[in-house]
């Protein structure tokens, strides 16, 4: 592999989308999309299926027209140009393998169709770097999906796009092979210095691959940034519940001072630190993430560094290998998930015990909007 | 590396367990009777006739059991020219129906796929002339370039034709009626692979920096390979065959005839039943043949 990755000279390139809008009869995929790509990232546009994204990454490749909008690829305008002409590949989700030609001849496709010098040794090199030289005679269809993935990502790279578009391309694996294609991409990224734009609908996926990851809903970027600054402070309550679990609390602010705002919940103080809210005045949602919360037996000092709810009762414990989660009904506040490391020392609780929920103030976030269907009474949401 | 650790699948096991050998026979029983009886039987006699000798009476008509193998050369010799034109007309047919049939099959199993109102309709239209026999329309085409027709009066006023010339007992003519006839069997097979292409082969094909012609040569032709195939073999054969457009009686003329016509005329006016069936034999040889090269050459043996 190292001895291959040298042979990409060819530096990604930067995508520029410019007031997209995709309308289809009777829908609009795509309302007003602006979104930048630096060269040499590995993007992940991320979101529910119908969120847009892939009619997003076929605007991209031309496979599909905006009805408005821009795209450029290395400041250069494609917009117009037809999808045999731009600087791009895609790794299909389906693969979309070639099924009367060999795996090599799949591969060499690209490079013939650009008239490149040696089509065929390069387009075996290619293979080797996914592990594959030896299947190259070989038909797609007498591959399992696990190859015929590696196939369509080696017939993409082999062409050193400034752009790599993959749509969904590990969907169709199991866990396993997932997690190793995972860290494969994520090597040969890094290696080659494409510019990857990744379409997936796991979080996971997207959190533990990309640099950059846009949760994109109903046709619109809701948050973009790195993952652990999306997980650490999401904006909104659809990305708060998209990428990982959140316990909201919806309330009227009570107090306001220059580092915090509070909400009143039922009764229940609940603070989160001005920086980390996006509103300050008015009804407001605040999360935290359930890893982040603790729960007490005995009802702990109040302090003004933490957050605390209570008393409540434990109506559901899961036991998950790596952690406990533990369902608590508060009264007049609603139901709170709490995660606890099964570290050996984790408190032995039992169903129907009595506890408090405590967190730090500084892990609280302060949404944009507030969850549907609330009325101004507290609920929480998992 | 990683990788390394996928390559290892085992493939599907090598041997599906036997199957009871007396259930298919049972169940392939009728089928090899109506063969034996309906096929192999004719075809039999077929030989055994084509190699009879004139009976001793010298009765016109009258033949008995003799091996004549000299019956071959002796219709060769006769007829070869209607056989080089018999497999002539239908090469040209076979090709003008694949060049109207392939667009045809593309728009309705391609473009109109999300129009399942206007696939059916033109589904129906390409079908739509079985509805009316086939010998009426051959009919209604030698009316409408009949030589009292306004097509051949325009053609001969433009001077395109000469004033002495006509449509109806041309080769033009008989291979138009023989494409026109033939275009359902050509339309059909080609649909029917058209619309299982996937789209997405064509949308790789454009992201592989292929133009839409380029796709269209690598990606869509190759993959309707098989309905090409049986297309022409369902046209090319059965035109090879056919005795009714170049007939005198319908498009064509004595300069027109095929093996088909020179086969009727020796079996039901000159009564030369051993000539008629050597005829029969060798048109069926040479189809064999061509077709087998032909299929051999395409690449898709599973065909045969």
């Amino acid at each position: 592999m190292h001895k291959l990755a040298t042979e990409f000279v060819a530096r990604g390139a930067d995508l520029e989308l410019n007031g997209i809008r995709k309308e289809y009869p009777g829908f609009t995929a795509i309302e007003n999309l602006d979104l930048h790509i630096p060269a040499g990232e590995f993007f992940a546009l991320l979101g529910p299926s119908g969120c847009g994204k892939t009619t997003t990454l076929r605007l991209v490749a031309g496979l599909d027209e905006p009805t408005r909008g821009q795209i450029l690829i290395g400041g250069k305008d494609i917009t117009a140009t037809k999808p045999h002409e731009r600087p791009v590949n895609t790794v299909f989700q389906s693969y979309a393998l070639f099924p009367h030609m060999s795996v090599l001849e799949n591969v060499a496709f690209g490079l013939k169709q650009r008239k490149i010098e040696d089509p065929m040794p390069k387009a075996q090199a290619a293979l080797d770097l996914v592990e594959l030289g030896h299947l190259a005679l070989r038909k797609p269809q007498q591959l399992s999906g696990g190859q015929q993935q590696r196939v369509a990502l080696a017939r993409a790279l082999v062409n050193r796009p400034s752009l790599l578009l993959l749509d969904e391309p590990l969907g169709a694996l199991d866990l396993k092979l997932r997690r190793q294609m995972q860290i494969e991409l994520k090597a040969i990224q890094m290696e080659v210095g494409l510019t990857f734009l990744h379409v997936t609908h796991d979080q996971e996926e997207a959190m533990d691959m990309a640099d950059t990851v846009a949760v994109m809903n109903k046709g619109r970027i809701e948050q973009m940034g790195a993952p652990e600054k999306l997980y650490d402070r999401p904006k909104t309550v659809f990305v708060s519940k998209f990428l990982g679990q959140s316990n909201l609390f919806v309330g009227e602010v009570a107090e306001s001072n220059a580092e915090s705002v509070s909400i009143n919940v039922s009764g229940n103080k609940i603070t989160v630190p001005k920086a980390r809210a996006e509103n300050h005045t008015g009804t407001i949602a605040i999360g935290v993430r359930p890893e982040k919360a603790f729960f007490h037996e005995e009802e702990p000092q109040r302090t003004s560094d933490s957050n605390l709810i209570g008393p409540g009762e434990i109506i559901d414990i899961r036991f998950t290998g790596v952690s406990n989660q533990y369902l608590i009904e508060i009264p007049a506040i609603g139901n709170v998930t709490v995660f606890a490391q099964n570290v050996g020392k984790s408190p032995v609780v039992e169903l129907g015990a009595k506890v408090w929920v405590s967190w730090k103030v500084e892990h609280s976030f302060g949404l944009a909007d507030l969850p549907a269907n609330t009325h101004t009474e507290s609920i929480s949401v998992i | 590396m990683a990788f390394a650790a996928f390559g290892q699948n085992t493939g599907p096991s090598a041997k599906a367990p036997p199957k009871s050998g007396r259930v298919a026979w049972i169940l392939l029983l009728p089928g090899l009777m109506y063969l034996g009886l309906f096929f192999l039987t004719p075809l039999f006699s077929l030989i055994i006739t084509s190699l009879q000798v004139p009976d001793v009476s010298g009765e016109i008509g009258r033949y008995q059991y003799g091996f004549a193998i000299e019956n071959y050369w002796l219709v060769i010799e006769s007829y070869w020219p209607h056989i080089i034109r018999s497999f002539t007309y239908a090469l040209a047919a076979t090709v003008l129906a694949l060049l109207i049939s392939y667009p045809l099959a593309y728009f309705i199993g391609v473009k109109a796929r999300r129009r399942p109102l206007l696939q059916g309709l033109m589904l129906t239209l390409v079908i739509a002339p079985f509805f009316i026999s086939f010998l009426l329309r051959t009919i209604a085409w030698k009316q409408i370039f009949s030589n009292e027709s306004w097509i051949v009066n325009t053609l001969q006023s433009t001077g395109l034709l000469a004033g002495d010339q006509y449509l109806v007992g041309t080769p033009f003519m008989v291979i138009f009626g023989l494409t026109y006839a033939f275009i359902p069997f050509m339309t059909l097979p080609i649909y029917s692979t058209l619309e299982r292409l996937d789209i997405r082969y064509l949308e790789a094909g454009a992201d592989l920096y292929a133009s839409p012609v380029t796709t269209f040569r690598k990606i869509t032709l190759p993959l309707s390979l098989p309905g090409i195939i049986s297309g022409t073999l369902l046209t090319f054969i059965p035109i090879a065959g056919d005795y009714v457009n170049a007939s005198r009686d319908f498009l064509g003329s004595t300069e027109t005839a095929m093996i088909g016509n020179v086969v009727e005329t020796n079996y039901l006016q000159i009564n030369d039943y051993p000539a008629a069936s050597a005829l029969s034999v060798l048109l069926m040889l040479a189809i064999l043949l061509l077709v087998t090269f032909y299929v051999k050459r395409s690449g898709t043996d599973d065909l045969l």
